[in-house]
């Protein structure tokens, strides 16, 4: 993975286990993925902000087939997409870990937690928020 | 400037074979194949085209089109942006706008798609610009994508694991009488369906669509051309682009719609807006191509475009309206499940049969026929063909 121009702040974060998304500077909307204009006001300043180490659960598959031969160690393992209602519609692609996939519910409250990768930067992943208080519609 | 009136006056195709049959032909050969036979179709040779459309990055160039079929000129020349068969239908609309606006006379669209020599699509190559945020959580696969959209999909609007065996197996069905279907020979029971490995949850292996050798094309001209070559022409009644505001790259292509329309397909708009220009309503449609490189996709066409309201695709699709003698009888030729996958090509080529009344299973009296091209990316596009008088 090599970080573009647009994504680099995200990457550096991560480097240093924090998750961050793209604020815009003039509006102050979020924004992910990372885009050179902000999607509302189209001003080009930005910051990096913080994300909260707390998100929901909105979409999830468990993957069972390795399509690719790295992934053979990893199968079965959960993709999902996890949306932060502080920072607007923002929703991040990451990974569930912790919790028996059967026991996955959209709407669950998740936390934030760091993997290790051979190569790269830490990757943000979830797990569960005990006790799962998920609102079952949002 | 008068615009002129369009219409499909030839469809064809290459053989269609799995994922590495064709050994002796390239990916151009076929393109030229299917080219080749829309044009016989149609009883236009093949100097008279002067313009090609296709889209999802087809590697194959007009240039190298022009040459190989000796075509008099070249007056359009377009590609739409986009992978997948979201474009499928906006390249139709390409050929359609420089058609009527004269400055083509016969554009031809066509899709070639070899997977045997350009690589599976089904496995681990998904290399979007957004990349760097899917490959390194293991989002690799497009089943993998469409298995997120489905979930929301599901959660939001409620459905069952019964819809989408129907749907395959009622595609599977009508591509049993089909020789061209690459499935023909192989019926399929929902029993089936539930004994097919689960590949990412919600998505089974017969929720995916085939992997193909395949190519096909669809002359595009003026309905007034068409008469002059004897050609069965089905009138082009509507044909669309569409994408809403802020859909970005969508689910599929990363993963941030807006939050409101996330269990829809992007087409939402492009559906009334198609419609309103036709002076049709959905409920005038008699025969559908649903875009089927996974089965909900189906259930959230019908959906966007109006055929049933948010929630009721389920049920629709559970009560058999999909099949042959039902309310909407859909992809008669098998589709992208059971058919061949040519990134909906060969949507379009059924939908024109229908329109002939000379299709294989042929909707009885129907004179309105959709295609839906690939939902959920920006552009998707669709279109609405008439009868041929």
């Amino acid at each position: 993975m090599e970080p573009t121009l647009d994504d680099a702040g995200f990457w550096a974060a991560c480097a240093e286990r924090r998750l961050v998304f793209q604020r815009c500077a003039t509006c102050h909307a979020f924004r992910h993925p990372p885009l050179p204009r902000c999607p509302h006001c189209q001003s080009a300043a930005h910051d990096w902000t913080e994300a909260p180490r707390r998100g929901r659960l909105f979409s999830f598959t468990v993957t069972r087939r390795a399509f690719r031969p790295e992934l053979a160690a990893a199968v079965p393992y959960v993709v999902a997409l996890v949306h932060f209602p502080d920072c607007g519609d923002v929703r991040l692609v990451t990974n569930i870990v912790g919790i028996d996939p059967s026991d996955l519910a959209i709407g669950m409250d998740l936390e934030l937690v760091w993997t290790e990768t051979a190569e790269g930067p830490p990757l943000p992943a979830f797990r569960p928020l005990t006790p799962q208080t998920g609102d079952s519609r949002r | 400037m008068e615009e002129r009136e369009t219409c499909i006056a030839g469809v064809g195709e290459s053989r269609y074979a799995r994922w590495g049959k064709i050994t002796d032909s390239s990916e151009l050969g076929l393109a030229c194949d299917a080219v080749l036979a829309a044009l016989a179709d149609a009883g236009m040779p093949p100097a008279e085209v002067d313009g090609f459309a296709s889209y999802s990055n087809d590697a194959n160039l007009p240039a190298q089109m022009q040459l190989a079929l000796g075509c008099r000129a070249l007056r359009h020349a377009s590609l739409v942006w986009g992978g997948g068969g979201g474009g499928a239908l906006a390249a139709v609309g390409n050929a359609a706008a420089a058609v009527a606006s004269g400055q083509a006379e016969c554009v031809v669209v066509f899709r070639s798609l070899c997977q045997g020599q350009s690589g599976r699509l089904g496995s681990g190559r998904s290399r979007g610009p957004l990349a760097n945020f899917t490959l390194p959580f293991g989002l690799v696969a497009p089943v993998q994508q469409a298995a997120l959209v489905a979930s929301r999909h599901r959660h939001e609007r409620g459905g069952s694991a019964e819809a989408l065996a129907e749907i395959a197996c009622a595609f599977r069905a009508h591509a049993q009488a089909n020789p061209r279907a690459i499935m023909r020979g192989r019926p399929m029971e929902p029993d089936d369906y539930f004994a097919s490995p689960m590949i990412s949850d919600p998505l089974r292996l017969l929720d995916c669509c085939l992997e193909s050798d395949a190519a096909a094309a669809v002359v595009v001209t003026t309905r007034e051309h068409a008469r002059r070559a004897g050609a069965a022409a089905a009138p082009i009644l509507a044909v669309g682009t569409g994408g809403g505001r802020h859909w970005g790259l969508g689910f599929l292509g990363a993963h941030n719609p807006p939050l409101e329309r996330a269990a829809g397909g992007n087409a939402e708009d492009l559906g009334r807006e198609l419609f309103a220009r036709a002076g049709l309503r959905p409920e005038d449609v008699k025969v559908a191509q649903f875009y089927d490189a996974f089965t909900p996709m189906v259930l959230q066409a019908l959906e966007d475009y109006g055929f049933c309201a948010p929630g009721e695709a389920d049920a629709f699709v559970r009560a058999g309206s999909l099949r042959l003698g039902g309310r909407l009888p859909s992809n008669t030729a098998g589709g992208s499940l059971s058919e061949a996958y040519v990134h909906g090509c060969n949507l379009v080529v059924e939908a024109v049969r229908q329109m002939r009344g000379t299709a294989i299973n042929q909707v009885p009296g129907a004179d309105v026929a959709f295609v839906g091209g690939g939902p959920g990316v920006a552009p998707t596009s669709a279109l609405l063909l008439g009868k041929n008088t």
